[in-house]
């Protein structure tokens, strides 16, 4: 593909210290660099008046740097901020904001201006030299290394080379335990393992913390529903219901396409599952009530909660869990048990 | 051509003058100062508008670092749980955590404190713009051949930093958005084999979201971060020192000088102008324009969420790739869990970004070139790097739009699964073309260029001639300008030839092959013989 004849005119360059053979080609009929161009004169080099011009107005912009400054002062005495008043938050932020802009962009642009304008322009010319140190410091650096191993032994005495290697390497052995502590002694993956949910726990309004009777869950709805009892938790409250978020829905029953096996899980079309979403966490909370289907708004995972909530689009890859629910006498809703399974994102040890 | 720096040696004149040579003196018989200013007093820096992206990015920083230390007098990183009693009303009477309740005071009880809070994030969306937008200046013009492939290896550091330190700050004020976003991460990190439950669980010192996790990101982000960033950032000032900045080809410059202005004073007051130019800008922004309204998100809670959560730009590449998974990827083996569906990704976030950190090394082994380079290339020059380069910031891109599937789908009236959709074919057809795009393109940009170099540009002027045929004028191009247009260097594929021993190998074979990818279609620069005869 190349555009003129190649090979006559260029010559691969002799091997050198720097070059790799045969590969670098370098076209020794290249045409000449023809140097730096003639200097070219700013209006401020030929006419003194605009000069003066100039000067006066980087000065210009330096006072009014000045004037932003005070006044930014000034805004933060003048525009105070009045408790529950979200105006006067705007007006302080507003006001000393563009008084500090003002004095920021004042200095920026009086220098820049001061450096184009004024300062000696033309440019100049700076040799470079190669990197790597001269032949004669590197000799130097080697002799330096070979003096220093001679008087340590360094490759000499292999024994205590090899030990002090490996006390290096042993080093660090400390620091992995030292961390172990960070999280309590406890293992985590039994307490993956379970949620506050038992037989007979009453499901209640997130955040209310209030029962809910069957009756109150039509068709259409959604409810946002947590155990009983751990809206007052004093600890691990959001640990626990990281867990325990529940959705619960009421279905048509002709519409509610059950595995054999849960069938006794659902009450009069109410279904409860797991809002944790299976992929990485985050809250299931979107419900369309006319497909019944589940949407993560982090991933866009869809669950269909006709078919067990199985995931019908997006990177989840299981079902959310189900919780059984039945009633109790009073008509409430109640758990039949834990979860069957862990909630939430997967994890190496999750079906051990 | 090769003149030398300048040296003015004027006696000190005038009162203001004989105070700062006194006190010149006074510093210098204390720490030898004058050592360093005669080294980088006038130290040539060229000039181009590119190079200031870099600029930008350490002004940001430095922004970064004032607005940050402001919030540090105010924040409290304690997730003890309080309820509310400051002066936004819709949260009265909530429970929260401390975090999140000095964040609100900080922003709403403390005058210039959500100023300084706007500053902080807008700096600190602009510094990691900054570094990204100078990484592919740099990649473009093969600013990291030899010897700056160190400096790229650096620099590519400070990038993951700059990531590293957004996304912990971002977890800060531990309101609901930001909450959300930890729990991503955890549900990624449990998903790692073997060790990822227990990784999750040490982190947050607990089951998720424990109660430590803030003070954990807080030390994070304003002390181990920080001082291995700005160690980082001497490191690549230091490099970029000895190294001296790169330039672009033209008139006067070669490959073994540096034609720019000074440190003093141009260089100086124009740098030092331009950090005032950015702190400026990003006060603006700040005055103006609202970033991350922590307190319409409420305090963090597992339960509830907002449609159209979005992490902020720079994490959306990684959260994008997390979308585009197709169902199903996962799957038990041995009785433990493989969940492909954040491997999958993971693994191709991590590629990516080696492959970036490793280019330089990838390119000089190929090309085989050992030289020190030092002028700019024009990146249609460089047809091959040109076309990768825009492949990766294609890959990106269709990652990054990702994160943005759920929002583009409602902005746009579209499915959300047909944007998924179309978004995981361009993730693998999109590099392609685009790459081919490129790789043509700067082709025929290299044709014009030695087509203008030789017959000049079109005049638009049409002239008839004598014998009735009209031809349009070609103006030639002054000898200047047109250096602009030939100084660059040509590469050859690689053939096979065998080594010392007679063998050839299969690294010989492979890198034959990619030379010839790399080099196969080339235009070859302009001869001096070729514009002698064109010009007769």
């Amino acid at each position: 593909m190349a555009t003129t004849p190649a090979g006559k005119s260029l010559s691969v360059v002799a091997p050198q210290e720097d070059f790799d053979p045969g590969i670098a080609v370098v076209s020794t009929m290249s045409p000449q660099n023809p140097g730096l161009p003639p200097e070219h004169l700013r209006v401020t080099d030929l006419d003194p008046k605009e000069e003066k011009k100039a000067e006066r107005l980087i000065a210009l912009f330096f006072i009014l740097s000045i004037v932003g400054s005070v006044f930014a002062a000034v805004a933060y005495v003048s525009f105070p901020i009045v408790s529950g008043d979200m105006q006067s938050v705007r007006n302080n932020n507003l006001f000393v904001g563009l008084g500090i802009t003002v004095s920021l962009l004042g200095v920026g642009i009086g220098a820049v201006h001061w450096a184009k304008s004024l300062m000696h322009g033309h440019e100049l010319v700076e040799e470079r030299h190669p990197t790597k140190g001269t032949d004669e410091e590197r000799k130097t650096a080697v002799e330096v290394f070979s003096q220093a191993n001679k008087e340590s032994g360094f490759t000499r005495r292999s024994l205590v080379r090899n030990t002090l290697i490996g006390a290096f390497l042993a080093a660090p052995i400390p620091a992995v335990v030292l961390f172990r502590d960070l999280a309590p002694a406890a293992d985590p993956i039994a307490k993956m393992k379970e949620t506050l949910w038992a037989e007979g726990v009453r499901l209640a309004r997130d955040p209310s913390g209030a029962p809910i009777k069957a009756s109150e869950v039509t068709i259409g709805s959604v409810f946002h529903i947590i155990p009983e009892g751990l809206a007052e938790l004093e600890h691990h409250r959001l640990e626990e219901k990281a867990k325990a978020a529940v959705l619960v829905m009421r279905l048509p029953l002709d519409a509610l396409n059950e595995l054999p096996e849960r069938a006794s899980w659902s009450y009069q079309g109410i279904v409860a599952y797991s809002k944790i979403c299976t992929h990485v966490g985050c809250p299931v909370a979107l419900y369309e009530q006319q497909t019944h289907h589940l949407l993560c708004p982090c991933h866009q995972s869809q669950f269909d909660v006709t078919n067990h909530c199985e995931v019908i689009f997006g990177p989840a890859a299981r079902p959310l869990p189900q919780l059984p629910l039945t009633v109790d006498a009073e008509g409430y809703l109640v758990a039949q048990s834990d979860f069957t399974e862990p909630v939430g994102p997967s994890f190496w040890e999750r079906e051990l | 051509m090769s003149t030398t720096v300048e040296n003015q040696t004027t006696t000190p004149q005038g009162p203001g003058m004989r105070f700062t040579s006194k006190a010149a003196n006074y510093v210098d018989e204390r720490t030898s100062a004058s050592t360093a200013v005669k080294a980088l007093g006038r130290k040539i820096f060229p000039d181009h508008w590119s190079f200031m992206l870099g600029e930008v990015a350490l002004y940001s920083f430095i922004v970064i670092l004032i607005s940050g230390t402001f919030l540090t007098l105010f924040y409290d990183p304690s997730m003890t749980e309080v309820e509310y009693e400051g002066s936004y009303l819709p949260l009265r009477g909530i429970e929260m955590s401390v975090a999140y309740h000095t964040s609100l005071d900080l922003s709403f009880d403390v005058r210039g404190g959500l100023l300084m809070r706007q500053v902080h994030h807008w700096a600190a969306l602009l510094f990691i713009a900054a570094i990204g937008l100078h990484m592919l200046r740099v990649f473009f013009t093969g600013a990291f051949r030899k010897p700056r492939e160190l400096n790229w290896i650096v620099g590519f550091v400070l990038f993951v930093l700059a990531m590293a330190e957004g996304f912990t700050g971002y977890s800060l004020p531990d309101d609901l958005l930001s909450g959300n976003g930890l729990r991503i991460i955890d549900g990624m990190i449990k998903a790692f084999p073997v060790v990822g439950v227990w990784m999750s669980y040490l982190f947050f010192g607990d089951e998720f979201p424990g109660t430590v996790v803030i003070q954990r990101l807080y030390v994070l982000h304003i002390m181990l971060l920080p001082a291995i960033l700005i160690a980082t950032l001497a490191i690549h000032m230091v490099l970029l020192v000895v190294n001296k900045h790169t330039q672009f080809a033209g008139p006067g410059r070669t490959n073994d000088n540096v034609v720019g202005s000074p440190v003093l004073p141009v260089f100086a007051a124009k740098a030092g102008g331009f950090f005032f130019l950015v702190f400026g800008v990003i006060m603006l922004i700040a005055s103006l324009f609202t970033i991350n309204p922590i307190w319409n998100y409420g305090p963090y809670d597992p339960s509830p969420v907002s449609a159209g959560t979005q992490p902020d730009w720079y994490i959306g590449f990684a959260d994008g790739a997390l979308r585009l998974v197709p169902p199903g990827w996962e799957f038990v083996l041995l009785g433990y869990t493989w969940s492909m569906n954040i491997l999958a990704p993971t693994i191709v976030l991590i590629v990516f970004l080696v492959l970036v950190a490793a280019y330089p090394f990838i390119e000089a082994w190929v090309t085989g070139d050992k030289r020190e380079h030092h002028i700019a290339d024009r990146p249609r020059n460089a047809p091959v790097r040109t076309a990768i380069g825009a492949a990766g910031v294609t890959l990106y891109a269709v990652m990054w739009a990702a994160a943005s599937s759920d929002l583009v789908a409602t902005h746009f009236k579209l499915t959300i699964e047909g944007v998924i959709t179309t978004l995981q074919v361009l993730l693998i057809l999109g590099p392609i073309a685009a790459f081919m795009i490129t790789k043509r393109t700067c082709l025929a940009l290299q044709r014009k260029d030695r087509e203008i170099a030789l017959h000049g540009y079109e005049s638009g002027r049409i002239v008839r001639l004598p014998g009735g045929e009209y031809v349009e004028v070609h103006e030639q191009l002054d000898d200047y300008e047109r250096w602009r247009l030939l100084d660059f260097e040509e590469y050859k594929p690689l053939t096979v030839r065998p080594n010392p021993n007679g063998k050839i190998t299969a690294g010989t074979r492979v890198r034959a092959g990619l030379s010839r990818w790399f080099f196969e279609d080339r235009v070859m620069p302009v001869e001096a013989k070729e514009l002698e005869g064109a010009k007769h």
